[in-house]
């Protein structure tokens, strides 16, 4: 048995207001393993983000430990490369400047990096983009390019923060795909923070359901279904409404907490 | 191209029929040509000064003034804007007193610039650089402190260390707002460059719509001024270049 590579343990997260303490995460416990796809599922408001967060280093744990390689975690590094629902590009920098960026601040000699930045180019389907500007591309091809230039720091570990989120429907199929292609050729560990149960299921080895408000751990699920999975297969639909049901039970908490707040104001 | 030709022709209309009546008004004699000298006159003034050299003479002069003042301006206000938009301390120790200064006109600088300075460029460019630094600084600010916290979390999750985040992360998103300022500013600087050559210089276009005064030559005073407005736009053209140059990548220019 490998070690784990993450290991998040007692973690909690409290937000003070001037009005009230919000307990976005209580009691998290996970062990991540090195190589390990884990969806983060729920709904809006359960604290599946700001575990992810904590564990890019972005904002750190009120209590609780979080380490990644038995080092804790203090600050965000480029060994665990982000992901952000907004993709997050530097729209000054063209498509080939925002994959190597992060190489260049570390310092690595200009013809290593257009030759990494190149074979990423290439393997993402961006060869024909690297001059343009942000602002030039769709929202897929944004999340390619977001992606790319994780890869290029070449991080053990992408923490993925609802990236297709923003998709249209057919897009984000496409870029599930990619995704799986890549994280089978590149060994990655990948987290990534869903509220789509069918993305879940498509994607991670592991889907860990969170609940409303305080964030813990609902359900810790092993996905068996072989791969490459066919969401229209009668395991796929099973699994799908077993855990449809868990999320909705906290999403109609999180709409009785909603009513309840505005019956207050 | 028929449809330029026709905006074109659109565009003249009322410059042509202001200038007829103009110099209807003056061949008549209907106003005194110290009062309004005729178009033709005026033309024919500004041609004489541009064959003598003395026009050129006079816009090198002051836009070296105002080259030599905005750049001045602008080299202090771009790193303390820079500085107080990422550091509310700085900010808390330096915004009162700018914010009193901020208000005071370049031109009312004029005594103590010609006390300090003495006649000639240095109390120009002094004042030059008041116009420019305020403008430049106010927006370098505001655009540090706009800068969209995502940007700072991806380069921090890149591992960018804090003069590169600086310097290839801040500073690059704050461009378009700087850009604003030094458009700003350089309007001032213009402006500005023209009032202190009524003063302190003997050349410059400023100086030489003076001195026309001095004589009643109107016609030149008006040579002088259109020249004054042809010198603005070709800056104002030239700084929308730029802005257009460095911006390609903004969202904002997108046709």
């Amino acid at each position: 048995m490998q070690n784990p590579q993450i290991v998040v343990s007692d973690v909690q997260k409290v937000f003070r207001t001037q009005e009230r303490d919000v307990v976005a995460l209580k009691d998290i416990n996970l062990t991540i393993k090195q190589g390990e796809f884990v969806c983060l599922l729920g709904p809006s408001g359960c604290g599946k983000s700001t575990l992810l967060n904590a564990i890019a280093g972005f904002s750190l744990p009120s209590s609780g430990s979080i380490q990644v390689d038995g080092q804790a975690v203090t600050a965000p590094g480029p060994e665990r490369g982000m992901v952000f629902q907004e993709y997050a590009l530097f729209p000054w920098m063209t498509v080939a400047q925002n994959v190597a960026f992060g190489l260049e601040v570390k310092g690595m000699s200009k013809g290593a990096m257009a030759e990494r930045v190149d074979s990423l180019l290439d393997k993402l389907h961006l060869k024909d983009f690297r001059n343009r500007f942000p602002k030039d591309l769709s929202g897929g091809m944004r999340q390619r390019v977001a992606i790319a230039r994780v890869l290029a720091m070449d991080s053990p570990i992408m923490l993925m923060d609802e990236p297709f989120g923003a998709l249209d429907a057919l897009t984000r199929r496409n870029l599930q795909d990619e995704l799986l292609r890549i994280w089978a050729e590149f060994g990655k560990t990948i987290i990534f923070v869903t509220h789509s149960i069918e993305e879940s299921i498509y994607l991670a080895d592991r889907i860990v359901v969170m609940t409303y408000r305080p964030g813990t751990v609902k359900r810790d699920h092993r996905v068996a279904i072989p791969r490459h999975r066919d969401p229209s297969c009668a395991e796929f639909n099973e699994l799908k409404r077993e855990l449809g049901s868990l999320v909705m039970e906290e999403q109609q908490r999180h709409a009785a907490a909603e009513m309840k707040l505005a019956a207050v104001d | 191209m028929q449809q330029h030709l026709k905006s074109f022709v659109r565009g003249a209309i009322v410059p042509v029929v202001v200038l007829l009546v103009w110099e209807a008004c003056a061949r008549t004699g209907l106003v005194s040509p110290i009062v309004l000298p005729a178009p033709s006159a005026v033309a024919a003034k500004w041609w004489e000064a541009l064959l003598s050299g003395e026009l050129v003479h006079d816009s090198i002069a002051s836009l070296y003034r105002v080259v030599v003042g905005f750049v001045a301006g602008a080299a202090l206000a771009l790193p303390l804007g820079l500085t107080m938009g990422s550091s509310p301390r700085l900010y808390g120790l330096f915004n009162p007193m700018l914010q009193l200064l901020r208000p005071i006109p370049p031109i009312a600088y004029i005594p103590l610039a010609i006390l300090w300075f003495g006649l000639g460029n240095p109390p120009s460019v002094f004042l030059i650089a008041i116009g420019a630094f305020f403008p430049v600084l106010m927006n370098t600010i505001s655009g540090v402190r706009h800068v969209d916290g995502i940007y700072l979390r991806a380069a921090r999750n890149l591992g960018v260390g804090r003069l590169a985040l600086f310097t290839r992360v801040m500073l690059p998103a704050a461009t378009p707002y700087i850009l604003t300022g030094v458009r700003i500013g350089i309007g001032t600087a213009f402006i500005v460059v023209i009032v202190s050559e009524m003063i302190a210089v003997n050349d410059g276009l400023g100086y030489r719509i003076l001195e026309a005064r001095e004589f009643m030559w109107s016609d030149k005073i008006i040579a002088g001024m259109i020249t004054i407005g042809l010198l603005g736009l070709a800056l104002d053209s030239a700084m929308n270049a730029l802005n257009n140059h460095l911006l390609r990548w903004h969202r904002g220019l997108e046709h």
